[in-house]
């Protein structure tokens, strides 16, 4: 048991370096992982010569690396923010895309992009989804306290909301080209993601991963709510605005990178939580790490599949999530 | 004199709650507070555990309390609410654990050996140690509030502060926990409790502060404060009090409501 214990996080890690060669190998060009690894240590400069065509050099390097990467940090960012905001409303439903943060980036990614302000997308989303949490919350708390069925209806109505302003302003203003973009897009879809995509995607996580998961032992004494939280000497308001800032961010550059990608905050955290039990200290590593490999396969699902066609990774992910979302429902159908 | 608080006031949108409230609580002693509902009872402890924005002086033991660090302020008080439950899957061990928190290193992964006495000693003065690794949502409301104190004795609390913690237990919940609390009073702590039962008040507390709308309407042993007069102008009842001789404490026996009495307001 205490051996697991200390196991199960090293043993994570080594099996999403194993997924992410594995994940880079497939496709309708063959790759082996040795080449796989060849052309990562000649790009960091560990081998002059790589044995490795040009072609299939691109393949990894250009086309299939970046993905992956990105889909690593997309899915650890997306977990960690449904994890962090289960804890912090006490709402064991709550999710970036339930609670309507996701169509409150596309918005704001949306809005920025027609704008032609494209390279501030990330910007854009970020406002977006802080400015849906805010509301979401306000019209939980209007609806006279947030419990978890009322958050959930303020984010449907806050995402319905979004989502037709989202709508309209596409229809009103996107050219073709844009349109069909935009609209695969929104979908949830990481395919075409670049190197700047995941730098993107890297750089926030590794901004947001060391403030949350010093917080998490703060995160455990809201177990029993804001009054209990604060009487074990937490800043209760503090908290609250530095950790939803963190997943307001997380989620609105992983949105305007991977479009409105459903359910992985709702998937991931429960799946860990029954694994290895609800202390947030072991928890927020354990969902970083199991949503990026989430993530990985099912954007590997997601291009492979049905090859040549590729599939909107957000239907999969979608596909898997309400059915648990119905499960966690009926789990905690007394509070609801 | 251990619990000192001066000229207490707090107000809610420009509504005051508290006026001038002054009392002192005494170290080893169980101190009572009791009045009617919406008298302010949970608010001047929410502004005692630093909740509440409030105006006037509370000192513990040569402490400003608003003034302090809230992690020094836990590692001196602990509060015990009327009834706190969670959707976590935490077992009672973890909710006890819960009370180190004010102790903890920020990066610290495992209780360190000092905690691990503390949480057991904890589970061992609640007598919660034989469900500890039960899952806190499985017990009765009793049990639960036991888990709750122990939390709250794992903090190693020097003043103890209780919301209520009775009103969802039955009789023999109610003064298990009572009991408990004494033994802890004998043994130094300051114990600072909100009850609704007038005969349970003056069982066990040796101190009664009395809030009426906000206000402090009286203070001192249970023998002077429960009379037929503050019955009746506080509570707004006909009542005769009868010695118990046995635990020489004056007894409540309730008549009727009186009609046209002040209303009241709900917490």
């Amino acid at each position: 048991m205490t051996i697991s214990r200390q196991l199960s996080l090293p043993a994570l890690a080594v099996l999403l370096v194993a997924s992410a060669v594995a994940a880079v190998t497939f496709g309708p060009a063959d790759i082996t992982p040795q080449e796989v690894w060849s052309v990562i240590a000649h790009h960091f400069g560990l081998i002059p010569d790589s044995p490795v065509s040009r072609l299939r050099d691109a393949i990894v390097w250009e086309l299939r690396l970046p993905r992956v990467v990105t889909a690593l940090c997309v899915g650890a960012g997306l977990a960690l923010s449904g994890a962090v905001m289960q804890a912090l409303t006490r709402n064991p439903l709550a999710d970036p895309y339930l609670l309507g943060l996701s169509s409150g980036a596309a918005l704001g990614a949306v809005s920025f992009a027609l704008a032609g302000l494209t390279l501030l997308m990330p910007v854009g989303a970020f406002f977006g989804s802080l400015a849906a949490l805010a509301c979401a919350l306000l019209v939980a708390r209007l609806l006279g306290g947030a419990t978890p069925s009322r958050a959930i209806l303020a984010g449907i109505s806050i995402s319905a909301l979004a989502s037709a302003m989202t709508s309209l302003l596409i229809f009103w203003f996107a050219t073709g080209d844009s349109y069909r973009e935009i609209l695969s897009w929104l979908l949830g879809s990481l395919s075409g993601s670049l190197w700047t995509d995941a730098g993107l995607s890297l750089l926030v996580l590794v901004v947001c991963l060391p403030i949350i998961l010093a917080n998490g032992r703060a995160l455990d004494a809201f177990a029993f709510g804001d009054t209990a939280a604060a009487s074990l000497g937490v800043d209760v308001a503090r908290l609250r605005w530095t950790l939803l800032g963190a997943t307001a961010l997380l989620t609105g550059v992983m949105v305007a990178i991977g479009g409105a990608i459903g359910f992985v905050g709702l998937v991931v955290p429960h799946a860990v939580r029954l694994a290895i039990g609800a202390g947030h200290r072991r928890l927020l590593p354990h969902v970083t790490l199991a949503g990026a490999i989430f993530m990985l396969w099912t954007d590997t699902a997601a291009r492979t599949l049905f090859d040549p066609r590729e599939l909107p990774v957000g239907i999969i992910t979608a596909l898997i999530g309400a059915p648990v979302f119905l499960l966690v429902l009926l789990r905690y159908r007394r509070i609801t | 004199m251990s619990l000192t608080v001066t000229a207490l006031s707090v107000e809610k949108s420009g509504t005051p709650i508290l006026a001038d409230v002054g009392f002192t609580v005494s170290s080893g002693r169980i101190t009572g507070l009791i009045g009617p509902n919406g008298a302010g009872k949970s608010t001047l402890l929410s502004a005692l555990i630093g909740l509440v924005p409030a105006s006037g002086r509370i000192a513990f033991e040569g402490n400003d309390l608003p003034a302090m660090h809230r992690r020094d302020r836990a590692q001196l008080l602990a509060f015990v609410e009327q009834s706190a439950v969670t959707e976590e899957r935490l077992s009672v061990r973890d909710v006890v654990a819960l009370g180190r928190i004010p102790y903890e290193a920020t990066w610290q992964t495992e209780p360190s050996a000092d905690d691990t006495n503390v949480i057991a000693q904890a589970l061992a003065d609640t007598g919660t140690t034989d469900f500890a690794d039960r899952r806190f949502a499985t017990l009765s409301g009793g049990e639960q509030q036991r888990v709750h104190v122990a939390r709250a004795l794992a903090q190693q609390p020097r003043l103890l502060l209780l919301d209520e913690p009775t009103s969802h237990l039955d009789i023999r919940g109610q003064l298990q926990l009572l009991a408990l609390l004494r033994q802890k009073a004998e043994a130094g702590m300051t114990i600072f409790i909100a009850l609704h039962d007038l005969n349970l008040a003056s069982r066990y507390c040796d101190h009664l502060v009395v809030l009426d709308r906000g206000r402090c309407a009286a203070q001192g042993v249970p023998a002077d404060i429960l009379t037929p007069e503050l019955l009746r102008t506080v509570y707004g009842v006909a009542a005769r009090l009868v010695f118990d001789e046995a635990n020489h404490r004056p007894l409540i026996v309730y008549d009727e409501a009186i009609a046209g009495a002040h209303a009241q307001i709900p917490d």
